[in-house]
């Protein structure tokens, strides 16, 4: 289902899938009920990690509305070494 | 000759403020009217000031304007949908856990393995150590986006 999404969208990153929400977990970015048939999914996230693991810029949003966008992404990983 | 004239700011002003309503979706598209709505504020404000004038004319000058019965039908079903646009915008799409717990900059990301597209494990680690097929070079960095989906 995510590869004919991938596809369709034409997304050409890395796609994982976390179905049992683990990693979510680990990472404590599950939003319980908050699916649209109240599954539990992660609140919006994202995390900017340098090539020796270490997170270097995150944002956890306030508003699920508001995400990083692209230009803000681009703008912290020119700052990687 | 006392004939009513139709009262049309009523219904400008209550187009605008469905319009205002209903463009959420359309709008939440592109990040210059998402992150603050102010479309949708402005279809709003400008529906509700309509409203304003057409409820004036419809109890002020009742000999010459309609609207008694729908101005003021129309402007509750208009100030319904912009508190509840509010509700949503303000309140309901802020509604996160606290999340304490998540890694913090400065911190080490969580190493992780989990199923890509194909289902093969791919693990944090392997993305940042797997060089780029072009330059051979290891990437600088990995995004890590947790996304709110179903699939």
């Amino acid at each position: 289902m995510s590869r004919d999404l991938c596809r369709k969208a034409g997304y050409k990153f890395t796609f994982l899938s976390d179905p049992k929400a683990e990693v979510i977990r680990r990472y404590d970015l599950l939003h319980p009920g908050a699916g649209v048939k109240g599954q539990d999914i992660a609140r919006p996230a994202e995390f900017l990690v340098d090539s020796s693991g270490v997170i270097r810029w995150a944002n956890l949003t306030e508003d699920y509305r508001v995400r990083t966008r692209p230009d803000q992404l681009i703008e912290q990983a020119g700052e990687l070494k | 000759m006392n004939q009513h004239r139709w009262n049309w700011h009523l219904w400008v002003g209550f187009a605008l403020c469905l319009v205002g309503f209903a463009s959420l979706p359309v709008l939440a598209r592109f990040p210059a009217t998402r992150d603050v709505p102010w479309v949708n504020f402005l279809l709003f404000g400008t529906g509700l000031a309509f409203l304003f004038v057409g409820l004036r004319r419809a109890f002020g000058q009742p000999q010459q304007y309609r609207g008694k019965i729908a101005g003021p039908i129309l402007g509750t079903v208009s100030v319904l949908a912009a508190a509840l646009f509010c509700f949503v915008v303000f309140y309901e799409t802020r509604q996160l856990p606290a999340s304490t717990g998540a890694p913090k900059v400065g911190e080490r990301a969580p190493d992780f393995v989990l199923p890509d597209t194909s289902n093969r494990p791919v693990s944090l680690s392997s993305l940042l150590s797997t060089p780029f097929v072009n330059t051979q070079m290891p990437p600088k960095g990995v995004v890590l986006v947790f996304y709110r989906g179903y699939w």
